[in-house]
């Protein structure tokens, strides 16, 4: 009974208790998420956006059978994520960000060699994937190399997943690379993989995503195509202030002033970029400067929002 | 077929990940040393000279024990630090095909510790190697291989389970090794300790080395070593299916 919805998702949720201490034990319970409703079409590219804690790793999780939800239901392709774990684990592959997944005391020929066997692919099939993956990630002739973080994402090559789960894959990667990422992660899309991607990179999500879920709080916030999350700051203005040393009570006047719905503040070095977000029909930039009036500033710039003043809007109403 | 192939080749590769971190190596090559010294000096003081080989063996097969526990302790502990622990257990086979391996590739690489506990007698002690079966002596060497990386299976589960379960059972080497008769015979111990003792794979692969050393029947103990064996692999699988689950729903695979 496959489904043509790669990811179905009712009422997810997740609570982790924790006990420290040995004497006198204190038991605490995270509610990480508290009810998450989705669903995913096949080769859809998914975004998951939210800030630290928000639950976005707890989510995937759920989602990939390595956590079972406090309550709620998930099927991939139709497979029950808690029951039927063979049939889900088959058909899914799960990357996470950091130099981490691989044994690195092994070479990639090794890495693979494991994997392969772990996943079940034929052993006639085996030397000509593996063959093929090094050929991919540029290793041909080094695979006797220990592996380094650039391969991680090679092991998941090996069983062609439907559903790719990738949390913050671009996280300690340098630039370049980051661009790499993107674009295999664009084309393995394209190639009918669904995809689902945390991000804490607003551009990252924008760039590659075909809807994006921002989660806080443990719950979706907001969930569109990046047009449609954007088109939540519609209506407001943005005034950008560059500023040095601005006090606590120096922003907490700012958010009180009229017309204004969001402010955040951004350190950059000594540099503070305070960012206020209005109504578009009341022009604040003059409140703003009385405001932090004997503060030295630098540039001051007023412009339309993008995706992440939507996303900043989005957040902070949470 | 296959399930042997994966269980093969995913020893071959644990042993090799074992073989290349210097401090297991370090403590490969360093401990099984200090126990053939110590049998070695026990057995002198206790006047018993022509026990000496028999105790070299002891303190060989208690080596191979000390790598089973450490060693399978430490790489699921490692693993649960390195993130790796999901990303085997997300594989879609039975989790046996994945813990069984490693376990099985400490008691491999323990095996060094007998040979090397063997080599050190006869350099430095002048212990002669004289087995009395030496072609029984490879077979139950095997079984202790087996009987101890099964053995080894059914702690495992728990270290699966519980996030610090490896440091609740590292102090599990003496009771077995004391129990199991490597260090002392077990006609010495209180007799209460007779009937575990007849249950634990080890108990019967120290008795087959130790036939085969000085002379006895072998096969029957290696028999029972694997049937033992066999049955903690079956214990072993049911509670590492259960454990899985629970860690699931614990969120102990992972250490945040
Ligand atoms: N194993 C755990 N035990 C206890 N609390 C946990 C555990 N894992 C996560 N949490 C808590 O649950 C909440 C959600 O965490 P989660 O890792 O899902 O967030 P996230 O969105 O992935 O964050 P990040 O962007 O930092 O990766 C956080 O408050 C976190 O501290
Ligand atoms: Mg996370």
């Amino acid at each position: 009974m496959e489904s043509d919805y790669a990811i179905e998702a009712e009422g997810l949720r997740r609570t982790y208790r924790t006990r420290t201490g040995w004497l006198r034990p204190r038991r605490e319970t995270v509610e990480a998420v508290r009810g998450i409703d989705l669903t995913v079409r096949r080769g859809e590219l998914f975004g998951l956006l939210g800030p630290n804690g928000a639950g976005k790793t707890t989510t995937i999780k759920m989602l990939n059978t390595l956590l079972i939800p406090t309550a709620g239901t998930a099927r991939i392709r139709g497979f029950d994520v808690v029951e039927q774990t063979r049939e889900v684990r088959r058909r899914i592959g799960y990357v996470f960000g950091g130099d981490r997944g691989l044994y690195d005391r092994l070479s990639a020929l090794d890495n693979l060699r494991y994997f392969a066997e772990l996943y079940g692919v034929p052993p006639r099939d085996q030397r000509r994937r593996i063959a093929e993956l090094l050929e991919l990630v540029g290793l041909t002739g080094r695979e006797q190399e220990r592996v380094e973080g650039y391969s991680r994402g090679m092991r998941q090559r090996l069983h062609a997943p439907e559903v790719l789960f990738l949390d913050e894959p671009s996280i300690g990667v340098d630039p370049v690379a980051a661009r790499e990422l993107r674009r295999t992660v664009a084309g393995l899309a394209a190639g009918g993989t669904t995809v689902v991607l945390t991000t804490h990179y607003m551009a990252e999500a924008d760039e590659l995503c075909d809807r994006i879920a921002v989660i806080s709080g443990g719950e979706i916030q907001a969930l569109g195509t990046p047009a449609e999350l954007r088109s939540r700051a519609d209506g407001r203005r943005v005034v950008e202030v560059e500023a040095y040393g601005v006090p606590d009570t120096a922003i907490s006047a700012l958010r009180g002033l009229p017309g204004v719905r969001e402010t955040s503040v951004e350190d950059r070095g000594a540099l503070q970029l305070l960012t206020v977000q209005s109504d578009a029909h009341v022009d604040v930039q003059g409140d703003v400067l009385r405001e932090l009036a004997g503060i030295r500033l630098g540039r001051v710039d007023s412009r339309e929002p993008t995706l992440e003043d939507a996303y900043v809007a989005i957040v902070g109403a949470a | 077929m296959r399930t042997l192939r994966t269980l093969l080749i995913g020893t071959v590769l644990r042993a090799k990940h074992l073989s290349r971190s210097p401090f297991e190596v370090a403590m490969a090559l360093v401990i099984p040393l200090v126990q053939a010294t110590l049998a070695v000096y026990l057995f002198r003081a206790g006047d018993e000279p022509h026990r000496l080989l028999e105790a070299a063996v002891g303190a060989g097969l208690m080596g191979v024990w000390a790598s089973v526990l450490t060693g399978s302790g430490g790489a699921i502990q490692h693993q649960r630090f390195e993130g790796t622990l999901e990303i085997i257990m997300l594989t879609p086979r039975h989790p046996v095909l994945v813990i069984l391996p490693l376990t099985a590739a400490t008691a491999v690489t323990g095996c060094y510790a007998l040979v090397a506990t063997l080599l050190w007698g006869r350099l430095v002690y002048g212990i002669p190697i004289d087995l009395a079966h030496p072609l029984a002596f490879g077979a139950a060497t095997l079984a202790c291989i087996a009987g101890l990386g099964m053995f080894g299976l059914l702690l495992a589960s728990t270290f699966v389970l519980l996030r610090n379960a490896n440091a609740l059972a590292n102090p599990l080497d003496y009771p077995i090794w004391l129990l199991s008769g490597m260090l002392v015979p077990i006609s010495v111990l209180p007799a209460w300790t007779a009937p575990i003792a007849a249950v634990l794979p080890t108990t019967w692969g120290a008795r087959a080395l130790r036939e085969a050393t000085v002379g006895g029947p072998v096969w029957p103990s290696i028999g029972i070593c694997l049937a033992l064996g066999t049955v903690c692999l079956v214990l072993g699988a049911v509670l590492l299916k259960s454990f899985e689950r629970r860690a699931r729903a614990a969120a102990t695979l992972a250490l945040a």
